[in-house]
Formats: structure tokens, sequence, C-alpha cells
């Protein structure tokens, strides 16, 4: 079942975003003034005055009535997300989101509805599909913003690390991570099993790997913000590995070169062709940690206690969903 | 307060002196440079001194300064060659921190003009720098290389000498009409380069909030380091639109090479430091000295759309500002001739 939650339909911070889509623009719209509202440091340099309303040691700027317009041209944040670009993308995903994967959630509303999250799933797939479908899920159901954290891998290729980024995509590092969820409040996706978790073989599936040092544990904790784990049923088939080659991946400087068996059927654009497994995704109660934010460090003996607590827990739910499950491909 | 600025001679020494004169509170203003000062100045007293400084120590007992403004750092590398570039950066810092640390030193405050070049630009960056957040590669050009070797110095100097507040201020690419830097130079272009496939988010500060910012570290206690920056960033294709010029695609591969000759050709030189900020982009964080109590007058985006509208005004009227030439006699004459009438302050 789709759990649909209840918000607030109109909004009240009308902003020049994106019109189009077949979310709830208006919502996102609103999170996002609201995140421009925030008066921290918000990291548009987006809509609003282009100057301080209280000038410095200077007559010619007081009383012009007004604030001028916004000399913003775009709608690029400060984490290279475009909100349009990003309603564009779910337009075309929808059809996949729906039809192919036929994704359906359960315990939506444990993802909160405002302030700052920290969603860690697991992570399958040659190349992962799970990311996508997270962030289109919450996007147009709960009209917030899902940023996906990612290696920086991307970032060197052109075209390609500049749409990734526009789409949402952010480099994972402890400053990203911190700043989206303790300044901007923001919902911030990510896969602590990196790039482990899609490496692996077909038949090693829905074994989750190690969640690396616990990382977003102290992330978490440090921003004083929830994890949210979320079980994904549905990547691991939707695109197996079935051999990985270590030597091309080497001279290719990837962390693994997978073949698909969309690969051997079409050749190397298979890598772009998803079998059509059906997608189930679980989200586990929030997992609150009673410490105080912002210290310098945290205890490593608890980080990685609470880690290996949220893989656990996210692995039970995995073996259940596959108990539960009768077909890869219809659930 | 009695205020000594380095680079008297520069851009930034010469409006900072400028500042400095309008306010009550600052008694005196000795400037030092080896070049004469760009603008007509009413009050500072100019010497002229070589960039190493090294006579720095009996200017600074002679004039008996409580505070040292040092806005002479070279960070545009096409203007001058790396060895002086070092020479200016490292040895000029050094003889002054030398002269203002020495025994019986009046000093007691040090603002030091950095520049965000220090954090460099590549792709494994946070998307916001803090003031404490370390650089993710070494430097590689010798720009940087020069200003990290001075921020360790100037953190030193601070160590040693805990009696003096010592501030050192981090500007992002600064923006304004009458600067002239090497992302100036590009945005002033009628095609305006940009790395095919890269759209690298940008962060400039406007050539008042400069000032701004120096008048404001040098005249209240904030010691620390400090980022100075328009709120904000925004992507190089933005700033294009908003400047109202189209852009032309360099290579991705091979940029240097390919750049190499409109160098050469006299279009544009574009240093290694300008070309990872074309691919990567920079962000800081700014909160600290706003939270300190600096109001900015511009965001990143208000100071593009300032310096857009400085060159359209230009384009329609040219270059009008009067031309100023240092006349070391007049200059004396008016300071310290008995002729002169003046006010009396007491």
């Amino acid at each position: 079942m789709l759990a649909r939650v209840a918000r607030a339909p109109e909004s009240r911070f009308p902003l020049r975003v994106s019109e189009s889509g077949s979310d709830r623009p208006s919502l996102l719209r609103r999170s996002l003034a609201e995140r421009a509202e925030r008066a921290g440091h918000p990291s548009t340099g987006g809509p609003g005055p282009s100057r301080s309303l209280v000038p410095v040691g200077s007559d010619d700027l007081v009383d012009q009535g007004p604030a001028p317009p916004s000399p913003r041209r775009s709608d690029v944040d400060g984490f290279g997300r475009s909100e349009r670009m990003r309603s564009l993308v779910r337009r075309v995903y929808d059809p996949v989101y729906r039809h192919w994967f036929r994704a359906e959630w359960e315990g939506f509303e444990h993802i909160p509805t405002e302030g700052g999250a920290l969603l860690v799933a697991n992570h399958a797939g040659a190349l992962p599909p799970d990311a996508p479908v997270i962030m289109h899920g919450i996007e147009s159901e709960l009209g917030r913003p899902v940023y996906g954290l990612a290696e920086d891998l991307f970032r060197t290729v052109p075209f390609v690390g500049t749409l990734w980024s526009r789409a949402g995509g952010v480099v994972a590092s402890p400053e990203n991570a911190y700043r989206l969820l303790h300044d901007d409040g923001q919902l911030a996706l990510v896969f602590p099993e990196g790039d482990k978790g899609p490496g692996k073989l077909y038949k090693e599936r829905y074994q989750l790997r190690r969640f690396g040092r616990g990382g977003f544990v102290e992330i978490a904790m440090r921003a004083g913000v929830p994890v949210v784990p979320i079980a994904v049923v549905g990547a691991e088939e939707a695109m197996p590995i079935i051999y990985k080659d270590r030597r091309l991946a080497k001279l290719l400087g990837l962390p693994y070169f997978p073949i698909t068996p969309t690969m051997l059927l079409m050749g190397p654009i298979g890598i772009t062709a998803y079998l059509p497994a059906k997608f189930r995704l679980r989200v586990l109660p929030p997992v609150h940690f009673d410490v105080p934010p912002d210290q310098e460090r945290y205890s490593r003996g608890r980080v990685m206690e609470e880690a290996e607590r949220i893989r656990d827990h996210i692995q039970q739910a995995l073996y259940e969903m596959l108990r539960a499950r009768r077909s890869v491909w219809f659930g | 307060m009695r205020v000594l600025v380095t680079g008297l001679g520069t851009f930034w020494g010469a409006r900072l002196a400028a500042a400095l004169e309008r306010r009550d509170d600052v008694e005196t203003i000795v400037g030092v440079d080896r070049h004469e000062p760009p603008l007509p100045l009413e009050r500072t007293e100019f010497v002229k001194c070589d960039s190493d400084f090294s006579i720095m120590h009996r200017i600074v007992q002679a004039t008996q300064v409580d505070t040292i403004v040092h806005t002479h750092l070279a960070v545009d590398s096409t203007q001058v060659s790396s060895s002086t570039l070092h020479e200016i950066n490292v040895i000029g810092t050094m003889n002054l921190l030398a002269a203002a640390g020495a025994a019986e030193s009046p000093v007691r405050r040090m603002v030091v003009k950095s520049s965000t070049l220090v954090y460099g630009s590549t792709f494994r960056d946070p998307y916001f720098f803090r003031e404490d957040t370390p650089r993710r590669r070494s430097p590689r050009t010798p720009v940087e290389r020069s200003l990290v070797d001075v921020e360790s110095y100037v953190r030193d100097f601070a160590e040693d000498n805990p009696h003096i507040g010592v501030t050192l201020l981090r500007f992002a690419n600064v923006l304004g009409n009458d600067i002239d830097s090497p992302l100036v130079r590009l945005l002033r272009l009628p095609l305006v380069p940009e790395i095919l496939g890269f759209d690298p988010r940008v962060q400039f500060v406007h050539e008042e909030d400069v000032i701004g910012a120096l008048v404001y570290a040098s005249t209240s206690e904030a010691p620390g380091v400090f980022n100075v920056a328009g709120e904000g960033t925004l992507p190089w294709s933005e700033v294009c639109a908003i400047v109202g010029k189209r852009r032309v695609p360099l290579p991705p591969l091979l940029t240097g090479l390919a750049v190499a000759p409109l160098a050469r050709l006299g279009v544009v030189e574009l240093p290694p430091e300008v070309i990872d900020l074309l691919r990567f982009g920079r962000g800081v964080d700014t909160t600290r000295l706003r939270r300190h109590g600096y109001r900015y007058r511009y965001t990143s985006a208000g100071a593009v759309q300032a310096f857009a509208e400085g060159l359209r005004l230009r384009s329609t009227i040219g270059d009008s500002r009067p031309t100023y030439r240092y006349q070391r006699d007049l200059e004396n004459f008016f300071r310290h001739s008995p002729a002169v009438a003046r006010e009396e302050s007491s």
C-alpha cells in the first residue's frame, strides 16, 4: 500500500520555480521557500533581495521602497540542484517508477515531513536503480526534496557531472552531509555500503555488506538528526551482475566492471536497460541518537554499535520481505 | 587609531586608505608600497619602500602604529612572475610580521587580506568550505602555494603574539566596476569561455564589500579566520546570462594547452587556478563573519548584477574615470606646508 501523507495543499510563498511535473510542485515550492527563509545560512543565493536590507556605511541604498527583483536567472541552489531540472527528471522517470518497477512503499509515515533526516538504504544493481526510485517516491509523495549523496566519481565527467548534480546528486562528504542535514534541514539519502553493495554478484543478493566505518551514524549524531532506514527489494534483480572483470575495472578506474544479462543480449548498451523487477520499499522507524549534537568526536564503539544495529534492522526487514515475496517480477 | 596599510600603490591599499580617511576614529594612516598611490588621498602619508618590506621595522617604530592592514598580497598570477609573487607574498609578509612582532612593537591588531584560493578547487571539495575545512589537495600553482605559506606564517605569528589580535580574511573572487582580475577580464570579453560540459558553482564578493570587510576587521575586535564572500553560489552559465554574454566552450581535456595560444594572442590569459575554478567551482561558508556582525551589501548574484550594470554603463559612456598621478611635492605641500589653512585637530 502506498501510504499517502496529508499535507497542506497550498503554497503561501509563491516562488518562481517550475510549474511542470506530475507531482505536486506547490509543496516542493513551499519547502524551498522555508529553506530560503531559514535564518542561518541558506545555501541558495536565490530568491530574495540582492542586497542586504541594512547597508553599511552608506546612504545611497536606504529607503528604496520594495526590494529590487532578484538578479537570479536560474534556480540552481548551493548544492548544484535545480528544482526545475528535478521536476523534468521526475516527469520522464514517472512511467519507469510506476509501470516498469511498480514501486510500492510501506511505512511511509516514518519519513519526517519536516526537518533534516538521513535516509539510509541497501544498495544494489550494477547501475543502482534504488537511488532514483527512493528520491522519486519521496519527492512526489511528500513534496520534499531528497538529496542523493554519492561518490565523487561523476564530477569529473563533462555533462554527466553537471546533469547529476542538477538532478540532486551531491558528493558524499561529511561537510556536505552536515550542511544539508543540520543547516538546511533537508532529507539526504545515503548508501553506507558504498560501491560494495552494487558491486556484488547475483548469487550474493540481499546479503548486506559492511556499513563502512559507521560515518553516516556519526554525521547524523553531529547534525542532531534521526536516521531513517529503508529496505529495498527489487534493485538486485533489476540489474544483476553475473560476472565482474577486475582488469577492465582497473583500466577504466571504476570500482567494478560489471557484466549484466542485458549486456549479454544487447552489448555494452545493455548497461542502461533494467529488467522489470517489482520494487518494494519498507521504511523502518527512525532511529534517534540520544547524544548532544556538534561534538568534536563521538565514541567509536557507540558509532559502530549503532551502525551495526541499523544494518541488522535493514537485513532483517529484507529477509522478511523476501519471505513474503512470491515472484521477482510481480512481487 | 594609527593604521599602517601595506600595498598603498595597489587597488585595494589605496581604496582602503580612502575609506579609513573618512573615519574620525582613525587618527593617522601611513601607507607603504613601491608604487605610488593610484587614487588621490587626503591625509594618508605615503612611504615608498621595497616590496619585501625590509625597512618595515623602522617605519613601525617611527610611526607607532597600533594596527597594520596587510593588503599587499598578489593573487592574480597573470600580472606578476612567480618569483615576484614569492617575493611579494612570502618574503614581504615575513618581514612585515617580524617588524610587527618585534620587542616593544606598538602593534596590537593585524589584518591580512588573503584569498579563498587557499582552499583550491577540486572535484572532491565540500560545496561550502568553512574556515576550518582543510583543502583537499596540496597546492599546485605558485599563487596558491605562496598564499598557503603566508597563511601558515600568519597563524604562527598569531600563536606567538597572543597580545596582538590577528584577523585573516579570505576573499572570494571579486567583482566590481573598477577591479581588474582574471575573472573580470573573462567576463568583459565578447564571448566568455567555459569548459565544455562543466557548469561550476561560483561565488563572488563585490569590491565594496571587500573594502567594507577590511574596514570592519581593522576597526573592531575580530581575531581569527573569516571567509568573505557574497551569500550563495550560482552556476557560471547564469553569471554569463546576468552579464548578458554568450559562452564559448573550451575542450574539457588538455584545457591548459588549448588556452595557451589565447594568452599568446593577447586575448585572455587563463591561469591554472582559474581553469580549475571553471571546472569545479568553489563555495565558502560566510556564516562566521556575518555572525560576528558584518553586514554585506551584496549577495553573490547581487555582485554579478552590479557588475553587469557597470559594464553596460561603461559600454555607453566609456571609461570616464579621471586619471590621477601622484606628485610627491604637491602632496607634501598640501599636507605639511604652513601656507595651507587646515582645521586644527584636537
